[in-house]
């Protein structure tokens, strides 16, 4: 059985050295935050899970101040290529990641980065306060693809509210902050900037893109929370134009994602500009689909096919 | 097929390896309106009856020309015929089990499992009923096998509603006897399956109660049996794009919340549902 595209039979972890934030890791690929429960999986897999771990760190579904049960289903749509998803972040809650979910993600073979979002400023910063000393995490990462109740305006989708945010939570650790940046909105490089110059570390894109699909016989809106977010092979073209736009207008690294199914198409993320490359909805397909891509990109970087081969892939 | 399959959650998961692997269709049986595909997985780990595996074509499906099917789908195991072998119970009902069920013996196909917590088989002296309707006879062909092997003497046939005759011709998946009911009376009781449980339960309430069909049967059976008091354990279905517990879409209602039915279920003791009438399922 060859290793490359068959999602089985990759012994040994790829090899691809990677700097990010002064993080250390194998090699880029990473998971997209929500698109991999390492605790369920470990139900499903047992240990040959941790010893064939997919990503080389893990990022943590989006921890919340209260527990959230999620969207009411039905809370998924197959499209042409990908799918809608209308999740809502079901969590424990911050009281809840940090009795039961930390400490088994702790034991990961990976560094940790953990995703948190607030519904204001200042839940934000209670959730980076409640992360900054903990060993056990290596990063943060804010979801910023809510409303600001306080304000009605969705964080990400504008400069100044992300510079606020960042702003507030910049001074309360010392670990590297990342931005999730939502593709939802009118200009997210001009978003980029504005949570560069308030102090972020490094930014993430891009998270799904909102979309809906009716139910084919009663022709209301099929997803229980009406719109979700489309993912997949279907927005990879998006994701790539939007990690170019953002690359070239600031200097932090980028973990970008979007429709990774290859190698080839980290490559091209690395290429526009990316650090780390996180695979999202690929994983559902195949749950070593990271791995997979992880070798497949070592093996474009090793026939030399790469004209970028030589350029580090650190920061 | 090694001997030391590894098993949680009291006996009813077999852990899967962690990746997707290549198996391949040693034999397409059709029966009636139902494809059964025989698929060759050395690799695999022997489910546990209920459990489930998530298949896609290794050809023409997603990647490719960006058509739909772009996600595996789930099918209960429908039977361990050989060790390293599997069954599984297809219908033609859209595009993913439509290109399915074109496969050919020969044909490569992905296979990730066995996933899911299957039926728990200590009955506590209660006999065991299995009722089943449609494609979702599937898992209780696994089910009697086992409960078959065990000795359980006083096996009552398993009940199964189906909508005609064609679809009737799935009750061959069963090999320990089976009483048919269809919608049309074509073959067997006249009506619902439901009411061949009736009868059963009417004759003797000491049972427990095995079910897998679509949402109104379970339903059906889940409140007729919460009403005679009677244990009863549900096999449900619900969209899923993972089966191993990333995707969070599969969720459910229950009477603590949703769960996720890839790691929490398909099988759910009828006591944790208001009702089996699971939004989006039966899609």
């Amino acid at each position: 059985m060859p290793a490359i595209g068959t999602g089985a039979g990759i012994d040994a972890t790829p090899s691809l050295p990677t700097t990010f934030c002064g993080i250390e890791l194998a090699h880029p690929i990473v998971n997209g935050s929500g698109t991999f429960d390492a605790i369920a999986a470990r139900r499903a897999f047992g240990d040959a899970l941790v010893e064939q771990f997919p990503f080389s760190a893990f990022v943590s579904k989006t921890v919340t101040v209260a527990p959230r049960e999620g969207n009411p289903p039905p809370r998924l749509w197959e499209l042409p290529g990908g799918l809608i998803n209308s999740i809502g972040l079901p969590n424990k809650g911050l009281d809840g990641y940090l009795t039961h979910d930390l400490p088994e993600l702790a034991r990961l073979p990976v560094p940790l980065i953990v995703n948190v979002m607030g519904f204001t400023r200042e839940e934000v910063a209670r959730l980076v306060d409640a992360f900054a000393e903990r060993e056990e995490v290596s990063a943060l990462e804010l979801n910023v693809s809510c409303p600001n109740v306080e304000t009605g305006l969705i964080m990400g989708a504008d400069p100044g509210e992300t510079a606020k945010l960042v702003e507030r939570v910049r001074p309360l650790t010392a670990k590297p902050i990342i931005v999730k940046l939502t593709p939802n909105a009118t200009d997210p490089g001009a978003v980029a900037e504005a949570a560069e110059a308030a102090g972020a570390d490094a930014l993430s894109l891009i998270n799904t893109i909102r979309g809906m699909a009716l139910d084919p016989r009663t022709r209301e809106p099929w997803l229980g929370a009406g719109t979700g977010g489309v993912s997949g092979a279907t927005v990879r073209a998006i994701a790539l134009a939007q990690v170019q736009e953002v690359a070239r207008r600031v200097s932090l690294p980028l973990v970008a994602m979007g429709g990774v199914q290859r190698g080839r198409d980290a490559d091209d993320l690395l290429r526009a500009g990316a650090t780390l490359v996180a695979v999202g909805t690929e994983s559902f397909r195949d749950p070593l689909a990271g791995r997979r891509v992880a070798a497949e990109l070592a093996e474009l970087r090793r026939e030399g096919s790469n004209p970028g081969a030589d350029a580090p892939a650190s920061t | 097929m090694s001997a030391t399959a590894t098993t949680t959650d009291d006996g009813r998961r077999t852990l899967s390896p962690p990746g997707r692997r290549r198996a391949t269709v040693i034999e397409r049986r059709v029966h009636g309106s139902y494809v059964v595909l025989r698929v060759a997985d050395p690799e695999g780990q022997p489910a546990r009856p209920g459990q489930f595996a998530m298949l896609a074509a290794a050809e023409r499906w997603g990647g490719g020309d960006g058509e739909r099917p772009f996600l595996p789908r789930a099918f209960s195991v429908a039977r361990i015929p050989a060790p390293g072998e599997a069954e599984f119970l297809l219908e033609d009902v859209g595009p993913g089990t439509e290109r399915l069920c074109e496969l050919e013996a020969g044909d490569a196909l992905w296979l990730l499992g066995p996933l899911g917590i299957g039926f728990g088989l200590e009955a506590g002296g209660r006999r065991p009923l299995l009722a089943g309707g449609g494609v979702g006879i599937a898992p209780l062909a696994i089910l009697q096998d086992e409960l078959a092997a065990s000795g359980a003497a006083d096996l009552a046939p398993a009940l199964l509603g189906f909508r005609d005759a064609p679809h009737a011709e799935g009750a061959a998946l069963l090999r320990h006897g089976a009483r048919v009911a269809t919608d049309d009376g074509s073959v067997g009781h006249h009506g619902r399956v439901t009411e061949l449980l009736v009868e059963e339960l009417d004759r003797d309430e000491r049972a427990q109660v095995y079910a897998c069909g679509p949402p109104a049967m379970l339903e059906a059976v889940r409140a007729l049996c919460a009403e005679r008091d009677v244990p009863v354990q549900l096999a449900l279905e619900s969209g899923m794009a993972c089966g191993y517990g990333a995707c969070f879409g599969c969720v459910v209602p229950t009477k603590s919340g949703y769960v996720r039915l890839c790691v929490d279920g398909p099988v759910l003791d009828g006591e944790q549902l208001e009702t089996a009438l699971v939004p989006g399922a039966g899609h």
